[in-house]
C-alpha cells in the first residue's frame, strides 16, 4: 500500500463519515459541521487529483461561505427551541431509494471499462488554467457570474423585510 | 515522480463519489428541516463535482475541462445556497416553521 493510497483512504473515511453525520445527526448545528468536514475533505481529494486551485476553490467557497450562510440559515429559521432535525415519516422509503441508487450507481462502476492513468498528465499550471478559463472558456465565466449576481438580489429581494410586515 | 492519480484507480473515486451522492439523495428524501434539505444537496452537488474532477484527471490529458465543470458546479452550488436560504427564511418569515413537511398549502 503506498502513501497515496492510505491518504486516499484516510480522506474518504472522512467524506464518507461526514456525509452520513450530515443526514443522520439530530442536532442540525452539528448537521452543519459534519457538511463542513465532509467538504473540506473533499479539497483533499482534489488535491491527491493534482488540482490545487480548485481544492483552495473549495475551502474558501464552502468551508468559508456556504458554512456561514447555512449557520445564518439555521440561526434565522429558529423557532423557540433549537430544531431538532426529526425525520419525516417517509424516512424508510428514502432509505430504500437511496439504497437501490447506491446499488446501481456502484454496479455500473464495476462493470464499465475505465481508462488507466494516460501518463502524461503534468501539474497544471496557475498560467494554463487561467488561460483556459479566460480565453476558451469566457462566456460560460461571464454568465456564471450573472448568475450569482441575479441570485444573490433575488436572495435579498425574497427575504427582505417588507413595509409593514411584522 | 509518480503523481496520486497514478497509483489510486479511478473507481476508487467513482466509489466515494456514488456513495457520498446516495448520501445526499437519502437526506433530500428524509429530513423535514428545509436547511437541512439544503445541505444534503450540497452533498450531493459535491460528489458530482469529485466524478468530473476525477475523470479529468485521468482521461483528458490537458486536464482542464472537468476542472472547469468543477468550478462552475461550485459556482452553481453558492447561488443556490444563497437563493434557497432567501426562500427558506421568507416561507420561515410568514409560516414562522422551516419543516417542509408543514407548508402544504398547496398540496391537494
Amino acid at each position: 500500500m503506498t502513501v497515496a493510497e492510505i491518504v486516499f483512504y484516510l480522506i474518504a473515511a472522512v467524506a464518507i463519515i461526514g456525509g452520513i453525520g450530515v443526514v443522520t445527526v439530530p442536532n442540525v448545528i452539528h448537521a452543519a459541521m459534519f457538511l463542513v468536514l465532509s467538504l473540506l475533505a473533499t479539497a483533499g481529494f482534489y488535491i491527491l487529483l493534482s488540482s490545487e486551485f480548485l481544492a483552495l476553490v473549495q475551502i474558501l467557497v464552502y468551508g468559508g461561505g456556504v458554512a456561514v450562510i447555512i449557520l445564518f440559515g439555521l440561526m434565522l429559521t429558529r423557532g423557540r427551541e433549537l430544531p431538532l432535525a426529526s425525520s419525516g415519516a417517509q424516512w424508510p422509503a428514502g432509505l430504500l431509494a437511496s439504497g437501490v441508487l447506491l446499488v446501481g450507481l456502484l454496479t455500473a462502476v464495476l462493470d464499465s471499462e475505465w481508462p488507466r492513468q494516460t501518463g502524461e498528465v503534468a501539474l497544471i499550471s496557475m498560467q494554463n488554467l487561467a488561460g483556459a478559463l479566460f480565453r476558451d472558456w469566457l462566456l460560460p465565466f461571464e454568465i456564471a457570474s450573472l448568475v450569482l449576481t441575479v441570485a444573490l438580489i433575488g436572495a435579498i429581494v425574497i427575504s427582505r423585510q417588507e413595509e409593514g410586515e411584522a | 515522480m509518480e503523481t496520486a492519480a497514478e497509483q489510486i484507480p479511478l473507481e476508487s473515486f467513482l466509489f466515494v463519489s456514488a456513495i457520498l451522492f446516495s448520501t445526499g439523495v437519502f437526506g433530500v428524501l428524509s429530513r423535514r428541516n428545509a436547511v437541512q434539505i439544503i445541505m444534503s444537496v450540497e452533498l450531493m452537488l459535491n460528489a458530482v463535482a469529485v466524478n468530473f474532477v476525477a475523470f479529468a484527471a485521468y482521461t483528458d490529458g490537458e486536464l482542464f475541462r472537468g476542472l472547469i465543470f468543477a468550478v462552475f458546479v461550485i459556482i452553481i452550488a453558492a447561488a443556490e445556497v444563497g437563493l434557497a436560504l432567501g426562500l427558506v427564511l421568507g416561507v420561515f418569515r410568514r409560516r414562522a416553521t422551516a419543516n417542509v413537511d408543514e407548508v402544504s398549502q398547496l398540496k391537494w
